[in-house]
């Protein structure tokens, strides 16, 4: 399945079924995220709920401390 | 006005005559005079606003000089506190405008001062527990103000504005636990730039008055990875959150969050804010060339000397920093041991 995420094009395996799984998939576990789904934005208990489907948008940002 | 200066700037027509005219008669606050600090009190030095206050606690170290343009091998030489040489540079930039120089924390009662006479704060610090509390100064007087943060070849920036956007408080799950952004990755300085001309073209809206063209986007960007992203941000604003809604209280002010000792991120060095303030500069100075062992420099605005494997450096607030040291405790017994 190909998905886009933060607007670049990325191919994942089956076994990446949602956000949760993208999110240990490109070993972001543990951090403080705001992710959108398709132009929307997840609550952190969304993430195993939000079901990943081909084509889909996902955005992701985290907050840094340096100036 | 000296229209030719800013000619090229006037011909751009969402600015034009009228919007030149409230740039001078702006004031714009930025905390924290480092990399992007640097970058946009230079750019908004060159556009024309009328007065900058800048706060700074730092001087000017050899690795500054990397990515923080305002400054030269000469104030590193001479170990310049940064508010007082970016002042220096800034009026050889622009003599027409009026900059305050701070060498400080940016703490409360100094904000509680400057804060309600601006018209814009600009985030140019290292850390959070400031920006908290830059957050809630700016929601209490309903100043914006415009986060900016920089690690690696990562940037994040966003405009809060008061009434309408979601506060930094709004977003306090995603903050990092204290202490994860110290990184110790390093960074690139275009980085810096991509952050600063996000944070002063948001600058130049607000303060022309052109806030339809403001972004409302949380944006972030990795220039090495050819990352983009921006998120809608007005979702995150919360109904019941402490320092924006109608049942604020705003918890950033309501304790003096003023640490005693801070260690400061990834410089292997200890902030001490004694209780007690020490003797002028000149006196302590006197005291130490004493011992033979101490290597002695001072300017106007501070004292620092070397001993053992640390190097203390006084400032005329009363802050320390030691140098060669993470651990709190250590640095508070060299503090003591040479100090009293
Ligand atoms: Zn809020």
């Amino acid at each position: 399945m190909k998905i886009t995420v933060n607007g670049n094009g990325l191919e994942v395996q089956e076994e990446v079924k949602h956000i949760k799984g993208l999110i240990d998939f490109l070993e972001l576990e543990g951090k403080p995220l705001i992710i959108e789904h398709n132009q929307q934005i997840l609550q952190k208990e969304e993430h195993e709920k939000a079901v990943l489907e081909n084509g889909d948008k996902v955005e992701i940002v985290h907050f840094v401390g340096g100036g | 006005m000296e229209t030719n200066r800013y000619h090229r700037q006037i011909l751009f027509a969402p600015i034009g005559e009228t919007g030149q005219e409230k740039l001078i008669r702006s004031h714009v606050l930025i905390v924290g005079a480092g990399a992007l600090g640097s970058s946009s009190a230079e750019a908004l030095t060159r556009a024309g606003v009328g007065h900058l206050t800048l706060i700074d606690r730092d001087y000017v170290e050899e690795s500054n000089l990397q990515r923080q343009q305002l400054f030269s091998e000469a104030d590193m030489e001479q170990k310049m506190p940064k508010a007082i040489a970016a002042k220096r540079r800034l009026s050889e930039v622009n003599s027409h405008v009026k900059i305050d120089a701070i060498v400080g924390d940016a703490e409360i009662n100094i904000l509680r001062q400057i804060v309600p006479e601006t018209d814009l704060i600009i985030d140019a610090t290292d850390n959070f527990e400031t920006r908290l509390l830059l957050n809630d100064i700016a929601q209490k007087y309903q100043k914006p103000w415009i986060y900016g943060a920089v690690v690696a070849s990562y940037g994040v920036t966003f405009t809060v504005l008061p009434e309408k956007t979601p506060c930094l408080q709004c977003l306090q799950e995603y903050i990092p636990a204290n202490g994860a952004t110290c990184d110790s990755v390093g960074i690139i300085q275009p980085v810096v730039q991509k952050v600063v001309s996000q944070q002063v073209t948001e600058a130049l809206k607000l303060l022309t008055g052109n806030e339809a063209a403001l972004s409302g986007r949380l944006i972030s960007f990795d220039l090495w990875k050819n990352e983009y992203t921006e998120i809608e941000a007005a979702a995150l604003r919360k109904s019941d959150c402490p320092s924006c809604s109608e049942k604020r209280s705003y918890p950033n002010l309501a304790y003096d969050s003023r640490l005693k000792t801070a260690v400061l991120c990834g410089r292997n060095t200890v902030q001490l804010r004694p209780q007690r303030k020490h003797a002028d500069l000149d006196e302590v100075a006197e005291e130490l060339k004493k011992n033979k062992q101490i290597k002695l420099f001072q300017n106007p605005y501070l004292l620092s000397f070397e001993v053992d494997s640390f190097r203390i450096v006084l400032f005329q607030d009363g802050r320390a920093l030691v140098h060669g040291t993470m651990d709190q405790l250590e640095a508070k017994n060299i503090y003591h041991r040479y100090l009293g």
